[in-house]
């Protein structure tokens, strides 16, 4: 018999829980609010779903429902993944360690 | 156009790159690499969806002009936005994700050939039940963050707000969504997509609202969950690996981050969740309220303590945040460090309104991070050192959590901060934190208070220094 393709998505979802679990752990705790950002930024990649709804319709009907909604999810999505992103740059750009003056 | 399967290899790498993206972010060494690979998992995904799709018509047109007035405006509000907004910026972000989870299962759900999932009204029925459980994780995650917003940016009063019948209320709304889960899944009914939707949207604005402002971290760490776990679900209905991984990956996060804010209060999760901490606390503090001798002193006092002592360690908090009163600080610390006196940095795990808020405004204040410390780290040090700076904080440095079984913070973890010589403390009054309790600190033989605007006070004792 042949396996259904969804369990094998569920183990890849179960085996990335675990990889989460032990990944996160060893963030040290002063750059919890950077894991935040980052994780907000990486969880947009919701926006592949957004593209595909955004680019169904054929010529003659661009704007159909689903597509708009697709558009505007794109938006919404790439707001976070910019924002996201760029903040986190900004702020672990000014995690500096202590100059040579001892 | 690429095929199925190399295109699900390269969601793959994407995901990888998502997991050393996290990882990076081990040591502050390695984390600016990491978020370079967090940017280019993003861009290989989103390329091979454009070229898997591979219909670069009027349409493709439409969807890089949405893309770049959103990541037009994404970068703008990453550049302006000053560190101390953090809180309500990730919160807002946060409802993001949420709204656009739900607009890509609404997408789904009316044209479910686009992706592959069956027709309108004959939808897969694997692929409804994950979407509908995406789009009503993604409602709640919206409705919740907009709540946790308004609170942090004070819109909304950061008091809890509490009424008869709350609780019953939610777990009415939490088994009727997944009644209508199941009808929806028989009958394939968009009116019932909708009403899902719409109570979804509803328990989320009802289960933040209980929630005080101090508890947010907590919050916040949740929603990060949350947002990730409809990720995860839109992930399945996708088919895509990615968004499954990543989706993985944020939900373990934020409930990593939650169970750490929780033990840093000593708390339960439901306890948190369940909401009213500061509302049922109120009149056990009004109750008990003696006059005792305080010992309040200038600026003056202060800076010579201070200069007087070999090691000072300074105890941050929401306070700090709130007065802007971090590059103050730092300015004091370096004068002090020019009369050769010892300073280091100690962080409660829920100082602030979110995990790692004093940390990111300390680094924004250019001090290094191998001065600051977490709690277990340098709670053995208060004993020998002679001042310690509490600088708006209160609840985290109170004995009372060590001495007493009746209070409501027994045995949260707190910061020896009364084993010092002596203890400033830097406060706008004597009034109690949040959690309602009086501070005994305030009335300690070797403590003085400073009641000043946190950033004043700081500027003060440098001048004087």
């Amino acid at each position: 018999m042949e396996i259904d393709p969804f369990i094998f998505r569920l183990s890849i979802f179960i085996l990335s829980i675990f990889i989460g679990y032990y990944v996160v752990w060893s963030v040290t705790p002063s750059l919890h609010t950077p894991l935040m950002s980052v994780t907000n930024a990486i969880s947009s990649v919701i926006i592949v779903g957004a593209i595909i709804a955004g680019l169904a319709g054929n010529s003659d009907s661009i704007f159909s429902t689903s597509s708009i909604f697709g558009f505007l999810a794109i938006s919404l999505a790439a707001v976070n993944i910019f924002g996201g992103f760029l903040v986190t740059q900004r702020m672990l750009a000014m995690y500096k360690k202590k100059k040579k003056d001892k | 156009m690429l095929s199925a399967n190399l295109s699900a290899i390269f969601y793959l790498i994407s995901g990888v790159l998502f997991i050393l993206a996290l990882r990076g972010l081990s040591s502050p060494e390695t984390s600016r690499q990491g978020n370079f690979f967090g940017i280019l998992g993003m861009a290989i995904a989103v390329i091979v969806t454009f070229l898997s799709i591979g219909n670069f018509s009027a349409g493709f047109l439409i969807v890089l002009i949405f893309l770049l007035i959103g990541g037009l405006i994404g970068a703008f509000i990453a550049y302006k936005i000053p560190m101390t907004a953090m809180p309500e910026l990730v919160a807002g972000f946060h409802s993001l994700v949420g709204l656009s989870a739900v607009f890509v299962a609404i997408a789904a759900f009316l044209n479910p050939e686009a992706f592959n999932l069956g027709s309108p009204g004959n939808i897969k029925l694997g692929s409804l039940i994950e979407m509908s459980i995406g789009a009503a994780v993604g409602a709640i995650t919206f409705s919740g963050s907009i709540i946790a917003f308004l609170k942090l940016q004070g819109i909304m009063s950061g008091s809890p707000i509490t009424f008869k019948g709350q609780h019953p209320l939610n777990a009415l709304i939490l088994i009727s969504i997944i009644v209508i889960i199941y009808l929806l899944c028989s009958t394939q009914s968009s009116n019932l997509f909708w009403i899902l939707l719409t109570i979804s949207f509803l328990i989320g604005f009802l289960l933040i609202i209980p929630i005080g402002g101090a508890d947010m971290p907590v919050v916040i760490s949740m929603l990060n969950s949350y947002s990730g776990w409809a990720a995860a679900g839109i992930g399945f209905t996708l088919e895509n690996t990615a968004l499954i991984i990543t989706g993985a990956l944020v939900g373990s996060s934020g409930a990593i981050l939650s169970y750490i804010m929780c033990k840093g209060m000593n708390r339960s999760f439901f306890n948190v969740i369940l909401g009213g901490f500061g509302a049922t606390e109120q009149s056990v503090s009004s109750q008990n309220k003696e006059q005792r001798p305080v010992k309040s002193g200038n600026a003056d006092d202060a800076a010579f303590l201070m200069k007087n002592a070999s090691s000072v360690i300074i105890v941050p908090g929401y306070g700090m945040a709130v007065a802007q009163a971090q590059h103050a600080l730092r300015e004091m610390v370096d004068t002090l460090k020019k009369n050769d006196i010892k300073v280091s940095y100690a962080i409660h795990p829920v100082a602030g309104r979110m995990p790692g808020h004093m940390n990111v405004l300390l680094a924004e204040a250019n001090v290094p991070y191998d001065e600051v410390f977490e709690l277990e780290e340098i709670n053995n040090d208060f004993a020998n050192a002679d001042v310690a700076f509490v600088i708006g904080a209160n609840d985290v440095t109170n004995p009372v959590a060590k001495t007493d079984p009746q209070s409501p913070i027994y045995g949260m973890p707190v910061l020896d901060v009364e084993k010092c010589k002596s203890v400033l403390f830097v406060k706008r009054s004597l009034s109690p934190g949040y959690a309602g309790i009086d501070n005994d600190l305030f009335y300690k033989e070797n403590t003085l208070m400073l009641f000043a605007d946190a950033k004043k006070m700081t500027e003060d004792i440098t001048k004087n220094l």
